[in-house]
């Protein structure tokens, strides 16, 4: 059996009054990519959050490796973060730095690497993403596909063990898609990381996850590979991987009759 | 006064962003680290909040100090002491003029600009990306700012007070013929190198911190919109004005 990098135990997580997930469970896999899915607002991103210590759970335990993310702060948190990788869902690039620099910041924030290693470094890692020859560029000048890649290479600068994908296919054409696609596996498998991808891409994830996760309903509603998934007789599970607009999650937010509605409006008049 | 009362509702909001805004500078300040890199920041960030206000801070001080001359030369000469021009002038803008004008002009230049930075950053998810990098983004994003802002007020307005004596020098010498030799006599015989001079620099350390402190705390608590990142620049630019005034009046009490 796969040992576990990451595992959630009854987690249960309130913002602003409202429970976003309740009593989750879930594990992923060391060294596979495990794709967090579900409809949107279902709490995916929240599960990232969890994960790199930006929230802390109400209850239950986040744990990565031997760590127990919610008891950390401080040094500890920061000392703990620099073996993760995160890719937000922007890129969240740093306009005012050339591609080089965005890539090199960690590596001058956290180490003490001389310019011309880092140089190197930074050079290797914008290869990997295939964009060495865009090093001298400000994001503003890339296309939102390569901001993302630029942005992968950054948060893989400190070689990670750990690498999150939040939405990473969101709003890309058919060519950045492919090439993200391939990055994320060929990244995966080359350094043997754990990769989690938040996504509500079903296509896409059948091609990458090695394992998939639904959140809906404010907990892991079905896990397995993506074909399990797909042939799975849980309703929500199924209008998920179909896209079908009905069915257990309503096409229809919530509101009284469309008929007492008109009447009503007739009445005013 | 009960929760409910006008009184509250009026106080209410802003005493708690007061309170908000005085912790996050306590944070700042407490997580203060000087490293080569914090340093490079810094400068940058001089350069961006002080060099590019040049243009503004140059010709508003030239036409300050035009309109000034002019001003006091009309009604001195009506008394016979159109000489004093010039000591009226320097005075006005070491102690005054100078320091509150150009904090102001800074709170609309830099002030805004760095307002609707950290406000972007905040909504293209740039601080949280810091955050997750282990890069403090105090450090990296505030410390810098609320530095250059001590650094570059006090230096605009050595420029600004030196546009507009020159200002001044064009209009009473060169346009009215006042002698040359007793305007910058009167001027040396009139400031006092501490009181005046220091004093005014003592106000524009005090007014850059409190420029650059709103315009990052604006900016760092700004609604992640469009609409929240306009509105904080917007009140950077009030706060900043009301607070220097204020401020400009407390300092002048102590100073006199």
């Amino acid at each position: 059996m796969t040992e576990a990098a990451i595992e959630l135990h009854d987690v249960t997580v309130r913002l602003g009054g409202r429970t976003i997930l309740e009593n989750l469970n879930l594990v992923i896999p060391a060294g596979k990519v495990t794709a967090v899915m579900g409809p949107s607002g279902a709490g995916k991103t929240t599960v990232l959050r969890l994960v790199t210590g930006q929230i802390r759970p109400d209850s239950g335990e986040v744990r990565v490796g031997d760590t127990q993310v919610e008891k950390l702060d401080g040094k500890a948190l920061n000392r703990f973060r620099r073996e993760i990788g995160v890719l937000l869902q922007n890129g969240a690039l740093f306009t005012d730095l050339t591609c080089f620099d965005n890539v090199a910041l960690p590596l001058r924030e956290h180490t003490d690497l001389p310019e011309t290693l880092i140089r190197r470094l930074v050079l290797l890692k914008l290869q990997m993403v295939g964009l060495r020859g865009a090093a001298e560029l400000y994001p503003r000048e890339l296309s939102g596909g390569m901001n993302r890649r630029v942005a992968t290479a950054r948060a893989m600068a400190l070689d990670p063990s750990i690498m999150l994908f939040d939405e990473p296919f969101a709003g890309l054409d058919p060519i950045s898609l492919g090439v993200s696609l391939r990055l994320i596996r060929d990244i995966n498998h080359a350094l043997g990381i754990t990769s989690i991808v938040i996504t509500h891409d079903v296509d896409e994830v059948s091609e990458l996850a090695d394992q998939c996760a639904i959140i809906a309903d404010r907990q892991a509603v079905a896990t397995g590979t993506p074909s399990e998934l797909t042939d799975s007789d849980n309703p929500l599970v199924r209008q998920f991987m179909q896209g079908l607009p009905d069915g257990p999650v309503p096409f229809h937010y919530p509101a009284q009759d469309l008929a007492d509605d008109l009447l009503a409006m007739e009445k005013r008049r | 006064m009960t929760p409910e009362s006008p009184g509250t509702r009026l106080f209410d909001r802003p005493l708690r962003e007061l309170g908000r805004a005085f912790l996050f500078l306590l944070t700042a300040i407490s997580r203060m680290r000087f490293t080569r890199l914090q340093l490079a920041e810094t400068l940058r960030q001089v350069y961006f909040a002080g060099v590019r206000s040049l243009v503004i801070i140059v010709t508003c001080g030239f036409f300050v100090g035009l309109v000034l001359t002019l001003q006091t030369y009309d009604t001195l000469t009506r008394f016979g002491a159109g000489d004093a021009v010039s000591t009226v002038l320097a005075l006005s803008l070491f102690r005054e003029l100078g320091p509150v004008l150009t904090a102001l002009l800074f709170a609309g230049r830099a002030g805004t600009s760095i307002t609707a930075e950290i406000g972007l950053m905040r909504a293209t998810e740039q601080l949280d990306a810091l955050d997750l990098m282990a890069i403090d983004p105090m450090e990296r994003i505030v410390q810098p700012r609320l530095i250059a802002g001590m650094i570059a007020v006090p230096a605009l307005v050595l420029i600004f007070n030196v546009t507009a004596i020159v200002g001044g020098v064009f209009f009473a010498v060169f346009l009215m013929g006042n002698d040359p030799v007793t305007f910058w006599s009167n001027m040396q015989a009139s400031v006092e190198l501490g009181r005046d001079f220091f004093g005014g620099m003592v106000k524009a350390v005090a007014f850059g911190f409190l420029a650059a402190w709103l315009a990052v705390w604006f900016g760092w608590s700004a609604r992640p919109t469009s609409e929240g990142v306009a509105l904080a620049t917007t009140q950077t630019v009030i706060a900043t004005a009301i607070t220097v005034l204020i401020l400009d009046f407390v300092l002048s009490a102590f100073m006199l």
